[in-house]
């Protein structure tokens, strides 16, 4: 008895460091994605998005927008003159894995997160966040659960209630159409989100909403019956708020079955020129509202497009815009609020969330962008046409 | 009119299913068990069909046949490696090393190919048909599917039937030990099933993308898992019971999203299938074996 | 110990490794030494333990296969949430605590009642696919399950937020795919562990019952214990429920232990239904004691493997299929039996030296 209680012991001693092993080891576990500063002080940023799984490109166009960013900070000189360290971990949009994420960045020291892309999840990490006070700014969870109750969490994306109230507005003002039919994820809350507020504020500025048809995502092959309920009920305007993936399908789709309505998508269908072999005639008069569009004049815009085409290849979509908008965020602030990497989380969450109040910034997915103390980003949505294979602002 | 429109979209949906349902039933039926990575080698075959079209610029029928000469060596490679090991093992050990098959290819792919999404250009370049005035169409990737599906059924069903390679399939599957003392090289069959079960993958892979032309890393999974549904509703085995289970599958989904509520479609569909399931515990055309004490 | 029978002797031998374990991450956790991403995995890791340990109840006993566990778990998780959340303010932490693991046991073991009675005269595969369909079905309702509370009390619809009606100030309790926001975080490493080891007893007791042989016999021989006059429906009835009853207690745990309770493929359905069969099969069909650390291996695999960034999930496939193989395929198993490889074998050489000692 005494032998197998040592043996046990034994056991778990071993098993302890094991444990204890990785804890000590994730500090110097040095990811490809990581500048290598190490030994110096430096800004240590983390970032957590699916960089596998189902919603992996969006997850790998955050992480590698934000490489990008950080490269050029750095090469200019980093933030009130330290280098940032970048560490980006994979939570497969699922919200335990993100919070295993979390604290595998908060055992290397993170200080300030830059996360979580997917709003389910987003959710989960920030009530972390919360906890341990790091600020937090998310380049495209959109929902309000993120930022509920949280003050140090903060948004570069338009929140949903924003996005489904202005794209209602929208519509009505410029008579885009009457009868409105909509399709929507009803197993996203993105999705979701946005459709409810939509609604909501479609019946107050008048709108008809004819049909809504709902897929879930296990459920996204086919759309040709949802098109066809709301081509039955004489909808000339389609709502879809959802993402570009599917967005290619229905306008394949409704292509096919000679169903022409107004598409009015919001900013999920950002991307859609950019997936490879995709017959841009398509979305021809695809209305979106986004914040970015890849072949912008400026020369900003330009340059981030390219640098990432070179890098990585492909071509940037809104959520990869919006998290290289926030590495400047964060320097922005951080210059504002006069930090060192030497402050503690705490002391940096806290200085961050009043600096960011007064930050008034110009990026690649908005000038004037400013946030309030709900950690709402305030910034003028720019409605878009397709036209000839581009976008066209139509403001 | 809006019924039919309704039917005849169940019906591509279905033929789609149909043709990966071929697949599994396939496999099951020899092997007896569930290759949850066929889905994944659809996946594969899809993308080789894009790769040649897209980068080499070669004719659909050239892509395809290319990727069916891949997939038939990747589902025999894997066989090899993964399935092999483990034929005296209990069932479930398969089955789970299956599922590990399935992360590795969805991984793999993603590692290759990216996680972005690519626009698949249909195969078939023929419009389809328009009935009643044009307020009725067909597209041609339905038809096209459907008949493929319909000549792969009934191939596959002479091939097993009157082939000496066929037999020594139907042999296997009633008997593997009765076989193997028949003279019947067991493992060569198993090979052959598993060639002949990821080379229609490469084919339905071709077709399922040609009707939802995106195209990512996971494309494969959800159809796969829908696909081995229609199969066991059809009575996992049965070739014929393959086509039903999947046309039938199809139909229902369409139709509880046109009539009952698009949110709940999938709630319906499988709701549908326990009840036939309950009514005939084997599937529509499976085999009822007697057990014996 | 030694006149105590040989399954007893490892249950004991298991929950004493379990407790010490559990000694030594406390330790380290108050001392600081026990990493964020370890500590924050202990509840999660215990809850996937509880649902594996189920799972292999209703596998390696009953003999049939279940591909929708995930769903026990999502009804045990949305119930308990759905309650904590509800009276967050009206009861006082820890009963309401106590009172919501009842509710999502029983509402978890209620629903696997009412599955088993259809699904348990199936067999096989068809059954696989049945309970797999129930779990989609689980999942895909509670997506479009929106519940609201105002001063009227409890509004519900089952398509959107707006047709509840709610009042101004009124709170959303389920938002749809948004699921259960801010439940109260009660899960403890303590509490988890407890669980757990609680439910170890209660699988070993129950497979060595009159019942549980009752189980194993129509496993066995569903003819022959029928000929001897077992009530087979009354006794894979039960196995099942309870089996389904530890998969709930899995998810009160883990909704407890989340601020955000989403219900997704990956996490209640047939991706996790999946998932948790690895762990079974992988830790061995029938040995309670192999889940637990199947369990945890894997769990732990994935997060280890971190620093190697894209590959990740590739390397943890490939070890995936590697352990299977070396776990399952007779000709690795007769290679590991002839150069004294098996478990027995090194446990045996442990103890021998330690005598040498």
């Amino acid at each position: 008895m005494k032998k197998r209680l040592f043996s046990l012991g034994l056991c778990a001693a071993m098993a302890a460091s094991l444990f204890a092993g990785c804890g000590n080891n994730s500090s110097s576990e040095v990811s490809p994605e990581n500048v290598d500063t190490s030994g110096e002080l430096t800004w240590r940023i983390g970032g957590i998005g699916p960089t596998t799984g189902g919603a992996a490109q969006y997850g790998q166009g955050v992480m590698n927008a934000i490489q990008i960013a950080v490269d050029e900070v750095n090469a200019a000189g980093g933030i009130n003159g330290y280098q940032i360290s970048f560490n980006f971990q994979d939570d497969e949009a699922d919200p335990q894995k993100s919070v295993n994420a979390y604290n595998t960045l908060k055992d290397w020291g993170m200080q300030i997160l830059e996360g979580t892309v997917t709003s389910g999840a987003c959710a989960a990490v920030s009530a972390e966040t919360y906890n341990d006070r790091i600020f937090q700014l998310t380049p495209s969870a959109s929902s309000t659960s993120v930022t509920e109750g949280h003050d140090n969490t903060f948004q570069i994306c338009f929140s949903d209630p924003n996005q489904g109230t202005v794209s209602a507005d929208y519509i009505a003002e410029n008579a885009l159409g009457t009868k409105i039919g909509i399709i929507y994820d009803s197993s996203d809350p993105y999705s979701s989100g946005v459709y409810q507020n939509f609604a909501t504020e479609a019946t107050n500025v008048g709108l008809e909403i004819v049909a809504t048809e709902a897929f879930t995502a296990d459920n996204k092959t086919d759309f040709s019956t949802q098109l066809q309920k709301c081509k039955d009920a004489g909808a000339d305007l389609l709502f879809l708020p959802f993402y570009y993936t599917e967005g290619s399908i229905v306008l394949t789709q409704a292509n096919q079955m000679g169903y022409a309505p107004t598409m009015f998508g919001v900013d999920g269908f950002d991307g859609l020129l950019g997936v490879e072999n995709f017959d841009v005639s398509l979305a021809e008069g695809v209305y979106l509202l986004t914040p970015f569009a890849a072949d912008a004049e400026d020369e900003a815009t330009q340059s981030f497009v390219s640098k990432y085409e070179e890098q990585f290849g492909g071509t940037p979509n809104q959520f990869a815009a919006d998290a290289y908008d926030g590495v400047y965020i964060i320097k922005e602030a951080l210059e504002a609020a006069d930090l060192t990497p030497e402050a503690s989380n705490e002391e940096i969450c806290e200085a961050l969330i009043s600096a960011i109040q007064n930050v008034n910034y110009n990026g690649l997915t908005g000038e004037n962008m400013t946030w309030n103390a709900a950690g709402e980003v305030s910034k003028e949505p720019k409605a878009v046409i397709i036209q000839n294979g581009g976008y066209v602002s139509v403001q | 009119m809006g019924f039919l429109t309704y039917l005849i979209n169940g019906l591509s949906l279905g033929s789609v299913y149909a043709i990966i349902a071929l697949g599994y039933t396939m496999v099951y039926g020899i092997a007896k068990m569930l290759n949850f990575a066929h889905g994944d080698v659809i996946m594969v075959g899809a993308y080789l069909v894009f790769m040649c079209m897209s980068n080499t610029g070669s004719p659909a029928i050239v892509s395809i046949v290319i990727s069916i000469v891949c997939c038939t060596a990747l589902g025999m490679i894997i066989e090899k490696i993964a399935y092999k090991p483990l034929r005296r093992a209990t069932n479930l050990a398969v089955l789970i090393t299956a599922i590990g098959v399935s992360y590795f290819l969805q991984n793999m792919a993603l590692l290759i190919f990216g996680s972005n999404p690519v626009s698949f250009t249909s195969v078939i370049k023929w419009q389809g048909i328009a009935l009643a005035g044009g307020q009725l169409k067909i597209t041609g990737n339905a038809i096209i599917t459907i008949i493929t599906c319909l000549i792969i059924m009934f191939a596959l069903m002479w091939f097993v039937k009157n082939t000496k390679p066929g037999q020594a399939m139907r042999a296997v599957s009633e008997d593997k030990d009765a076989a193997v003392l028949m003279g019947i090289n067991v493992n060569a069959t198993i090979s052959l099933t598993f060639a002949i079960g990821s080379g229609l993958a490469a084919i339905a892979g071709a077709l399922l993308c040609s009707s939802y032309p995106s195209l990512t890393p996971y494309t494969g999974s959800m159809p796969g898992i829908k696909a081995f549904t229609a199969a066991v509703f059809g009575g996992i085995g049965s070739i014929p019971g393959a086509l039903i289970g999947g046309l039938l599958l199809g139909i229902i989904e369409i139709l509880a999203k046109a009539y009952i509520s698009s949110q709940l479609a999938d709630a319906i569909v499988f709701a549908v299938l326990i009840i036939v399931l309950l009514v005939k515990p084997t599937g529509i055309l499976g085999k009822q074996i007697k057990e014996k004490v | 110990m030694k006149n105590l029978n040989k399954s007893t002797q490892k249950l004991i031998t298991t929950i004493l490794t379990i407790f010490v374990l559990y000694i030594v991450m406390q330790v380290m956790e108050q001392t600081g030494n026990l990493s964020s991403l370890m500590s924050g995995l202990l509840v999660p890791v215990c809850a996937y333990s509880l649902v594996a340990v189920g799972l292999n109840l209703c596998v390696g006993y009953l003999g049939e296969l279940s591909l929708g566990h995930a769903g026990f778990m999502c009804v045990g998780a949305f119930t308990s949430a759905f309650f904590s959340k509800t009276f967050q303010g009206t009861i006082p932490d820890v009963p309401r605590f106590i009172l919501a693991l009842v509710i999502g046991t029983l509402a978890a073991a209620l629903f696997g009642f009412l599955i088993a009675i259809p699904v348990l005269r199936l067999s096989g595969d068809y059954l696989a696919i049945v309970t797999l369909a129930f779990g989609e079905i689980i999942k895909n309702v509670i997506n479009v399950l929106y519940i609201g509370m105002d001063g009227n009390g409890i509004h519900f619809s089952m398509k959107d937020m707006m047709s509840l009606g709610l009042e101004p100030g009124g709170t959303m309790l389920i938002n749809g795919p948004q699921g259960i926001t801010g439940t109260p975080r009660q899960s403890t490493f303590t509490i988890a562990v407890l669980l757990l080891i609680l439910s170890l007893i209660i699988t070993h007791n129950f497979v060595n019952s009159r019942t549980g042989r009752a189980v194993k016999a129509i496993r066995d021989n569903q003819i022959a214990a029928e000929t001897v006059g077992l009530p087979i429906t009354k006794y894979k009835l039960v196995a099942f429920t309870i089996s389904a009853a530890i998969a709930g207690v899995g998810g009160v745990l883990y909704a407890h232990n989340i601020n955000s309770l989403t219900a997704t493929t990956n996490n209640f359905g047939y991706n996790m239904s999946i998932m948790i069969l690895v762990y079974v099969v992988l830790g061995g069909i029938g040995n309670f004691s192999g889940s637990v650390v199947a369990a945890v291996v894997l769990t732990l695999l994935p997060e280890l493997l971190r620093g190697l960034s894209n590959y990740r999930m590739l390397i943890y496939s490939i070890v995936l299929i590697a352990l299977m193989l070396f776990n399952w395929a007779p000709g690795i198993l007769k290679f590991r039996e002839e150069h004294g490889l098996t478990g027995a074998a090194i446990i045996g050489k442990f103890k021998k030296n330690k005598e040498v000692q």
